[in-house]
């Protein structure tokens, strides 16, 4: 196929859109953390972005996309990129390259709010790299780099399983092994700048059009059709979080905003295969669902610190399996079980439970070695004057 | 009438307002501010260098209570801020002259 103006255009913009996703994070994040922790969440962030630029061109490209091994990693024939030139369908490779590199870093960068407030720089960083190389890698190669998964047939459009379930399930391992924070329930852990995290979460949905529509990897029907029902998921994700915390208590600006994360999350898997009605559908149970598994965390005294698990993971869980449930073949060619198509719903099943298990067990294996090896928290007396000042030297607010 | 004064720490403040309020003592002002005790802040070690956090972020809270309170007041104010290490802060006892109620201009010596 021959490189199309119009397709590599929208390329172009999708990637520079999911880049800023990655500081949207930040600033999500940040504004959920104490005011002296906030230069450092925002700053894990960015350090993903660096982390994973380097390595995606280094090693994450081809082991994500290059000739397959066993259905479970890429070969190393693209080490470096040499040999990656050309068009990628309607697109220069190398944008695909590019593109795929800020959905890595923007999930290490969700995966960075587990410890949010504890965790040592110089730990993350490695921690990081190390994931991101034998976690994200793998992963998006079984689903989009014709790996098992790709071959059994599951849908996974814009990272579902790939991107959310991935860095929720971690995000969750990550937080059991490097503890709770100094005075978690001892005293309230309160966010700091609501409107700093409404910031992010609006840098998101924005963003967010070039994650789904981007991932039509062409300017036409399917991008359209995406576009739309990112944001309708999302709106009816808002609404539903809002509803839940307002019959608790008040209507909740924090609430809103984690319930339009969640429509965001859950429609990802589906954005090319449902249309506008069920994308209502997938958001608001979505923005119910997460609601609920975040009470559960709370029960459970998890402190799966800013809820990556519960708004990634269960988010992501229930988008890829709606995806099996509503996937219409007038959108994207697959039926789902509501289509009569039980086998599009048992290859979901299996894609989510073995993301799960795979990200989630892996992750506990790298986070006790890195911490075995060069501790994964910052001393006590470091954790109470806030990482502001012990990692960075810096303060958000003079 | 005496004025109790606690510079705490500003994560024990929650628990600090909720002693006090058992107590009855429920009027009373709330600062934040930055200071330093006897050991002069916190070092840390990071990356071979030593940071000096010398001013602390802390809260003030000042209650005026009756001069047979004084004892009652303290007790709320420690069993609830004490966490047994380094900064746990201060309570200084000061004397009141007089003190008016600006809606009523009501007088209490």
């Amino acid at each position: 196929m021959h490189v199309d103006s119009g397709d590599t255009a929208w390329l172009l913009v999708s990637t520079a859109m999911v880049m800023l996703m990655v500081p949207g994070v930040g600033l999500f994040y940040a504004g959920m953390v104490r005011r002296k922790n906030a230069v450092s969440m925002l700053s894990l962030s960015f350090v993903a972005l660096a982390v994973v630029s380097l390595q995606w061109v280094l090693l994450g490209y081809t082991l994500s996309f290059s000739s397959d091994v066993l259905g479970f990693v890429g070969d190393l024939s693209w080490l470096g990129l040499r040999g990656v030139s050309g068009d990628s369908g309607s697109i220069p490779s190398l944008l695909f390259v590019a593109f795929q590199l800020t959905f890595a870093a923007v999930t290490l960068a969700i995966l960075s709010s587990g410890v949010a407030e504890r965790v040592k720089l110089s730990s993350f960083m490695v921690f990081g790299l190390l994931w991101t190389t034998l976690v994200y890698d793998p992963l998006a190669h079984w689903v989009w780099g014709g790996g098992w998964l790709a071959k059994l047939g599951a849908l996974d459009f814009a990272g579902g399983t790939v991107v959310h379930i991935s860095s929720g399930f971690s995000a969750l391992a990550l937080a059991f092994v490097v503890g709770k924070r100094l005075g978690y329930e001892e005293h309230s852990i309160t966010p700091h700048n609501i409107p700093m995290t409404m910031l992010g979460t609006a840098l998101l949905w924005f963003g967010w059009f070039g994650f789904n529509a981007g991932s039509a990897l062409s300017a036409g029907e399917s991008a359209a059709n995406a576009l739309l029902v990112t944001n309708t998921a999302a709106a009816s994700g808002a609404i539903a979080w809002l509803i839940a915390s307002w019959l608790h208590d008040k209507p909740s600006a924090l609430g809103m905003v984690s319930g339009a994360i969640a429509g965001l999350v859950a429609i990802t898997p589906a954005a090319g295969y449902v249309d506008s009605i069920s994308a209502m559908a997938i958001g608001g149970l979505a923005g119910a669902l997460c609601y609920g598994a975040m009470l559960f965390r709370v029960r459970m005294r998890w402190d799966e610190s800013l809820d990556a698990w519960a708004v990634h993971g269960i988010g992501g869980v229930w988008g890829a399996l709606a995806t099996g449930i509503f996937a219409m073949e007038s959108v994207g060619g697959y039926s789902g079980l509501l289509y009569g198509n039980t086998d599009q719903f048992v290859a979901q099943v299996i894609a989510t439970a073995s993301a799960i298990l795979y990200a989630f067990a892996v992750t506990l294996v790298l986070a006790k070695a890195v911490d075995m090896a060069m501790g994964l928290r910052v001393a006590q007396e470091e954790e109470y004057v806030g990482l502001d000042i012990s990692q960075h030297g810096e303060r958000a607010y003079a | 009438m005496k004025m109790v004064v606690a510079v705490i720490r500003p994560e024990r403040v929650e628990h600090v307002l909720d002693s006090l309020e058992r107590h009855a003592f429920v009027a009373l002002t709330l600062t934040e501010v930055k200071g330093r005790g006897e050991q002069k802040g916190i070092q840390l070690q990071f990356r071979g260098r030593t940071v000096e956090v010398d001013m602390l972020e802390k809260v003030k809270l000042e209650v005026v209570v009756e001069d047979d309170e004084v004892e009652k007041a303290m007790e709320a104010i420690t069993s609830a801020a004490r966490t047994g290490k380094i900064g746990d802060g201060r309570i200084f006892v000061v004397p009141v002259e007089k003190s008016v109620r600006i809606r009523t201009g009501e007088v209490r010596q």
